[in-house]
């Protein structure tokens, strides 16, 4: 994130829009939704969030985010299920392109500010860039109790046991906890938060990380955040500790182990690969020299 | 050698060149033009006005060429074309009292001031579809205009009840901020002013059906329609620089004063209450519908019990805009696969679980599975 | 001995009409109060009152915390109070599906207040559960069922167990067994009066039925129309009436 300096807040890059879409007085409301939001990690931050031209559901949160925060310096990677090339990472990158006539990457390393649905970057992230997760139901009480004013209460109380109950339920009914993504997680000691569908095998990154991690969630209206270098905890039981997925095979393209895999239906006849979800991930690694079986 | 899929920027940009050539149809038939929309396919137009929450049948008319005659998108069009638009204010609020009438009728007094105005209705027509028009005969000229009614002459009638105290009052104007569900984020409870915008903008089809199960006996709300008028009224705005309003112009609306039986408790006498709906242009069936919410949403404020969905205003506001809906459900089509792989080695395990407990030898498929719980 | 909860004037009305009518009475540690009435008596308005879950238009509720230190309940924070009524205090309803999470199994209901409480180790989460399965009579191979496959009488036991399991001190009890059977009624009260004894709770009990209190309670608060009737202990009440309406319910029951 490059402090956006007063004259990008006029560029338009010809489209007849202000710079990244929003109105400045807009991305000032949001700014200080972050703001609140890095300055009470974990907290989901009430913001009004605006009709975005992109139908809601498909990170109208993650771009406002985006948009609030883009400099005309920054370099922007956006990837969905880890991907740069999705349909949907395309047409976010591109109306970035258009309304901010910013530089765009799909390498990790080059970005500054990294928009993402469903994915960590296998990369390590660096102090200074930002990674903007794109979120639908950023509540992670939502589906134990409907009700937002009742759930509001739950935080402020930090009663969190019904969490735990569901993460019982898990145990009893299948002797493991059966949540695979989304899996909730507490924010410096205090909030207990949800990931966004990131698949748990994500959940390490967000502990300690050097960069700053900004969720959205458009249609909920809410933004949240995690600091730089906080502490993030999956939630479990002592007996039953928190544990992600692991592979018993490298990616078929790149070799590469300890990485999250797509599974990649080949023929009708059960043939099937295993590749990076992290394309970018994977072809650094190729150019690299590493290859995996199927290279 | 497999290659990872690559070519989202190329489908994109032909998915949207054969987008725009299926939206023209055959170029052997005429090009529909905006101006012919906006006068003959009216009532869509109006409803995507009011959904839209921007009254400007130009550009309405224009989002539903565009969309390809579909009401939500063209919804969205609008909508996001009116989040860019600068905002100077709010206007004075209108005076439908006041308003030229098309159409006025009530259901609960046979006649009153100014009569009833049956106006341009498909309400007794009887639904035999018109070959005629397939042929594009004109319709026959219009019955001689009555003299317009005077509006003086046209009290509405929750202000007749209302005199007599029989009707609750409207609120007083206090000149307490409007809120603005747009630009503020909603922090439920919400008060009725938020609450009617969002039941303005929300979709017809999910009120309608709302306002209905109340009338079923989810929430019943013994109503009646006090009156419906559609007509033009003056809007009216106060530049801040001026000090005194000026005319803006006239829009187009449609209310809808439902009444409905109240036994009062404690210090309230027995009266009846209010359901109101507003919509852009003529849209009879939304502002009833609207109505009939309003007044279920008002259950915990008039003392009666939060029992079905038309009563709970976080379940009503927070599913009713079609926008939010359709995003929410439509977004299903991107991308899951880092969420379903999860959940497949999840499934795969527990099947592989399973499977040793009842002593069958497990499918081929769950050898294969190539992903397993560290330590587990 | 300073009592355990003490109430005072409560006071709640309805539009016109009194459900509560400045209601005072004190109750002990271990002692078992019962509240009779016939229906709309405003004998479970008082007990919704007392839990706070109705908020009272006068009158106060003091309860002596486990610190020793009594306090109204209205001066205690929000925090304060839902952590009270998760630990120190119990609250079995009339309608079991009111006070269970139908979705959750037995073992979650039960474990629900431990998590609560900060309990994060799932094996003793889940022994604690068979073990307070096993006190009210619920096989342990039950343990995992959803209360929705449960009878009546299993259902009540379980909102007992999932309410004791944090060791209160106070229970409130709403005709806990009404709509039972009469055996299986027989059985739950049997339950309730071995653990009331054996754990030495204070219980507040509503009920309609004066079998139900001469079985359990050691003193009886008779309401009608929102007042008390008449108070005394439970054998003085029931054996020799001084009021008239006292003296007609209980004939009523002799009667039936």
């Amino acid at each position: 994130m490059n402090a956006p300096d007063l004259a990008s807040a006029t560029v338009s890059a010809g489209t007849g829009y202000n710079f990244a879409y929003l109105d400045e007085g807009t991305k000032r409301m949001i700014r200080r939704a972050i703001l609140k939001a890095i300055a009470i990690p974990g907290y989901q931050v009430p913001f009004a969030a605006r009709e975005m031209p992109m139908p809601y559901g498909w990170g109208t949160g993650g771009v406002q985010v985006t948009a609030a925060i883009l400099g005309a310096a920054d370099v922007l990677k956006v990837i969905d299920q880890g991907a740069d090339d999705t349909t949907n990472a395309v047409s976010i990158r591109r109306f970035f392109t258009a309304t901010a006539g910013i530089a765009t990457t799909t390498r990790t390393a080059e970005a500054t500010v990294i928009q993402t649905r469903h994915r960590i970057p296998e990369a390590p992230l660096a102090e200074g860039q930002v990674l903007v997760y794109q979120v639908p139901i950023p509540e992670p009480l939502r589906f134990l109790e409907p009700r937002e004013t009742e759930t509001r209460q739950l935080h402020a109380l930090a009663e969190y046991g019904l969490m735990h109950v569901k993460l019982y339920e898990d145990i009893a009914r299948h002797g493991h906890i059966a949540t695979t993504y989304a899996y909730p997680v507490e924010v410096a000691g205090r909030y207990v938060m949800d990931p966004s569908p990131t698949p748990k095998f994500d959940n390490p990154k967000m502990d300690d990380c050097p960069a700053l991690q900004l969720f959205g969630a458009g249609r909920e209206k809410r933004i949240y955040a995690i600091p730089p270098h906080t502490r993030v905890r999956s939630l479990d039981f002592e007996d039953h500790p928190f544990r992600v997925q692991s592979f018993d095979r490298p990616c078929a393209l790149c070799g590469a182990e300890d990485v999250y895999l797509d599974e990649v239906v080949l023929d009708d006849a059960g043939g099937r690969m295993f590749v990076c979800s992290d394309t970018d991930h994977c072809e650094t690694r190729r150019a690299d020299g590493h290859t995996g079986e199927a290279a | 050698m497999y290659v990872a899929v690559k070519g989202g920027e190329a489908a994109i940009d032909n998915a949207h060149r054969l987008l725009a050539e299926i939206r023209r149809g055959d170029p052997a038939v005429p090009e529909l033009t905006v101006a012919q929309i906006r006068e003959q396919m009216r009532l869509l137009v109006d409803r995507v006005m009011t959904e839209g929450s921007l009254y400007d049948p130009d550009l309405a008319a224009l989002a539903l060429k565009q969309a390809r005659g579909d009401v939500v998108e063209a919804v969205f069009l609008v909508r996001a074309y009116r989040t860019t638009l600068p905002r100077f204010g709010a206007t004075e609020a209108v005076d439908t009292g006041a308003m030229t009438l098309a159409r006025r009728i009530s259901a609960t007094f046979k006649d009153l001031p100014g009569g009833q105005v049956l106006g341009p209705t498909f309400d007794y027509t009887h639904r035999l579809v018109d070959f005629g028009l397939a042929d594009g005969a004109g319709p026959e000229p219009a019955a001689e205009a009555e003299p317009e009614a005077d509006a003086a002459a046209c009290p509405r009638v929750t202000d007749l009840l209302g005199q007599a105290g029989l009707l609750e009052p409207s609120p007083p104007d206090e000149g307490a901020a409007i809120g603005d569900l747009t630009r503020e984020p909603v922090d439920y409870p919400v008060d009725r002013a938020v609450r009617l915008q969002g039941l303005a903008r929300g979709d017809e089809g999910f009120l309608l059906a709302l306002g209905y199960s109340t009338q079923r006996g989810y929430g019943r709300t013994h109503p009646f329609v006090g009156e419906i008028r559609v007509g033009a009224v003056e809007l009216a705005f106060t530049p801040e620089e001026l000090g005194f309003p000026v005319s803006l112009g006239t829009v187009e609306l449609t209310e809808c004063q439902m009444i409905n039986q109240f036994h009062g408790h404690g210090a309230v006498p027995p009266q009846f209450t209010r359901g109101y709906g507003l919509v852009f242009g003529q849209g009879e069936r939304k502002a009833m519908a609207m109505a009939l919410v309003d007044r279920s949403l008002r259950a915990a404020e008039l003392g009666e019990a939060v029992a079905v969905p038309a009563q709970d205003q976080e379940f009503v506001l927070a599913h009713c805009d079609s926008l939010q809906a359709t995003g929410f459900v439509e977004h299903m089509k991107l991308p899951h696969y880092v969420d379903f792989q999860a959940e497949l080695e999840l499934v795969r395990r527990l099947r592989a679980e399973h499977a040793a407990r009842s002593a069958v030898p497990p499918s081929p498929d769950s050898d294969e599975a190539p992903l397993r719980e560290a330590a587990e | 001995m300073e009592p355990l909860l003490t109430v005072e004037g409560l006071t709640k009305r309805y539009g016109r009409r009194l459900a509560c009518d400045g209601i005072g009475f004190t109750l002990d540690p271990g002692e078992v109060l019962a509240v009779v009435g016939e229906s709309g008596s405003g004998k479970s308005t008082l007990l919704s009152l007392v839990a706070g879950e109705v908020a009272a238009d006068a009158g106060s509720v003091a309860y002596r915390l486990r610190d020793g230190a009594t306090r109204d309940l209205d001066t205690l924070s929000v925090v304060e109070r839902r952590a009270l009524m998760r630990t120190d205090w119990g609250f079995v309803r009339q309608d079991a599906t009111q006070g269970l999470r139908m979705a959750v199994s037995a073992g979650g209901n039960v474990g629900e207040r431990l998590m609560g409480v900060g309990d994060r180790h799932y094996g003793r989460i889940r022994a604690t559960a068979l073990d307070w399965l096993a006190r009210v009579e619920i096989a342990p191979d039950r343990i995992d069922d959803p209360p929705t496959r449960f009878s009546g009488g299993m259902r009540q036991r379980l909102q007992i167990a999932r309410n004791l399991v944090t060791a209160p001190r106070l229970v409130l009890m709403d005709e806990p067994t009404s709509g039972l059977d009469v055996s299986v009624q027989a059985r739950l009260l049997d339950m309730i009066r071995g653990l009331v004894a054996e754990l030495g709770l204070a219980v507040i009990i509503v009920t309609h039925d004066l079998a139900v209190a001469r079985l359990l309670s050691h003193r009886v608060l008779v309401m009608r129309a929102g007042r008390v009737i008449e108070t005394g202990l439970t054998d003085q009440v029931l054996d020799d009436p001084q009021a008239a309406y006292t003296q007609l319910l209980v004939s009523s029951v002799l009667a039936a």
